[in-house]
């Protein structure tokens, strides 16, 4: 059913009662063209672009949990682009340039909001880097603008400019924003579905099969299927699934964690991120500050991060945003998030045949959800990335052309 | 994994800590003669288990020494801290 004012009308007179489901739970086939290996955003994005830009009839997404469990409800919803290195900015503006469309694509509202993100600059050192990536971005098409401090002070209402680290300027991209991370897993699962692919929720996949270097099946826990082409989309558990199919990855999985305050009125109309005092913050559409920071450092697969990052967060927010000191912190969580050396993902061909790897978005994947899965799909469908994709290969690790985003710009995502 | 046994320092808060990343990988002794694979993978593939992990900390706000840490990553619970140099513990089947 589409979501349309005539049936929002015509379902009121049944008090919204009869609504379908937005996809069902169907049970798994022995046989699939393409299955892809979990049900977040990208795996999801992957199966409904497979469907709908390539006329794959027969898909499978594997969700161990259930959709939107995992990192995509687990996130703090900051898109962005404003990337230094040409390879990350074909990729990240592609999403956003898919951002913009989504909700209609999708007929389902993402709230997608392009409320302006700030970068904010400390030290002459970050003015240096902002401006430095300012001008990479004008080079690529990506929309920056360089602010001093008085316009920071001027655009952003309560910021303290004069605190124990002065806010020297910021790097505003107006196109960033945040979207509602639990409706784009379910306007990809419904779309999806209605293209005919099966979302299967509550299904491990516990081995993978490879006959002469090919993968042919997948054992899960709700029993074996074979398949032609396999996309794992797995995030933090990239590391297991690779061992699985009998390779390893250049990946750590480490808890990341985030949280929220009571709900307040509107009072901050932007997203705002430090890499240097190392805290980012947006008010949601229900009035939460939803806050984040750095990882932690040691790997753990505990969807739990450490007690002590807490007040690295708290920190410095409450040094940038002296008003916020008397607000109350309602909820923390924690996902795990799987990083690469070079803070970029790796998507592409494995050493196994038909068996295709999107993973390694480390802290900042929600932002390139829809981008993700669109390369993604066609990367699976062609068994060779396009032109936005091939940087990312697993085997820039050996030729040592690596997107090194991690020492150049924007750790914090 | 709140008190972590620095091995010269005794128990300590896990804030004085730092992990560093997996223990136990050997440089290797003839870089110009291994491919640009090997090299690779001695670079940056990692174990990353889900399960008993073997690691290496500082501790920075004490003795700022390194040593290794035997650790479960789905508990986060040390089982055993080491010195550097020490053999790796076996893992028992419990």
């Amino acid at each position: 059913m589409k979501y349309s004012l005539y049936n929002l009308v015509k379902n009121s007179f049944s008090y919204h009662e009869n609504w379908e489901k937005a996809w069902s739970s169907p049970d798994l086939k022995p046989e699939y063209d393409v299955v892809i290996v979990g049900g977040g955003g990208h795996g999801l994005g992957t199966a409904y672009y497979l469907a709908k830009e390539f006329g794959v009839k027969n898909i499978a997404v594997l969700e161990k949990g259930w959709i939107g469990g995992g990192n995509t409800g687990r996130n703090t919803t900051i898109i962005r682009s404003n990337y230094l290195w040409d390879e990350s900015a074909a990729l990240y503006n592609h999403a956003v340039n898919l951002w913009e469309g989504l909700s209609s694509e999708l007929n389902f509202n993402v709230m997608f909001s392009q409320r302006g993100l700030f970068h904010l600059a400390h030290s002459v050192h970050d003015m240096q880097e902002i401006t430095r990536r300012g001008y990479s971005n004008y080079l690529n098409g990506i929309d920056a603008e360089i602010l001093n401090q008085d316009q920071v002070a001027k655009k952003i209402p309560h910021i303290n400019v004069n605190g124990r680290y002065p806010v020297l300027g910021a790097l505003l991209q107006r196109r960033a924003g945040t979207a509602r991370h639990d409706a784009v897993a379910w306007g990809y699962a419904r779309a999806a579905e209605n293209l005919g692919v099966d979302i299967i929720q509550n299904c491990e996949v516990k081995g993978i099969d490879i006959s002469n270097g090919k993968v042919v099946g997948l054992q899960t826990t709700k029993g074996s299927v074979k398949v032609d082409k396999v996309g794992l989309v797995p995030a933090g558990h990239s590391s297991v699934l690779a061992n699985m199919a009998g390779f390893s990855l250049p990946i750590n999985s480490v808890p990341l964690q985030a949280l929220v305050s009571e709900p307040v009125k509107p009072i901050l109309d932007c997203v705002i991120m430090s890499n240097s005092v190392h805290v980012y913050v947006s008010q949601s559409d229900k009035g939460e500050l939803v806050v984040g920071a750095g990882s932690d450092a040691y790997n753990s697969y505990s969807q739990r991060g450490s007690f002590d990052m807490i007040e690295h967060m708290m920190a410095p927010l409450v040094e940038l945003f002296p008003i916020f000191s008397r607000l109350k912190m309602l909820r923390s969580w924690g996902g795990i998030v799987d990083v690469t050396p070079d803070r970029s993902p790796i998507i592409g061909k494995t050493p196994v045949k038909d068996l295709f790897i999107n993973c390694g978005w480390g802290t900042g994947g929600f932002k390139a959800t829809p981008g993700s899965a669109h390369v993604f799909a066609e990367t699976v469908f062609r068994g060779e990335p396009n032109d936005i994709a091939a940087p990312f290969s697993l085997e820039r690790h050996f030729s040592g052309a690596l997107v090194d985003e991690a020492a150049a710009a924007a750790v914090a995502h | 994994m709140f008190i972590i046994n620095c091995p010269y320092c005794g128990e300590r808060d896990q804030t004085e800590f730092t992990c560093h990343g997996e223990a136990h990988i050997a440089r290797p002794d003839n870089p110009s003669e291994i491919s640009d694979e090997e090299w690779g993978r001695y670079l940056f593939f990692r174990e990353n288990p889900k399960g008993i992990h073997f690691e290496r900390w500082t501790h920075d706000h004490g003795c700022r020494r390194w040593f290794n840490v035997m650790r479960d990553t789905v508990t986060d619970q040390i089982i055993k801290t080491y010195k550097m140099g020490e053999a790796k513990p076996e893992i028992s089947n419990e």
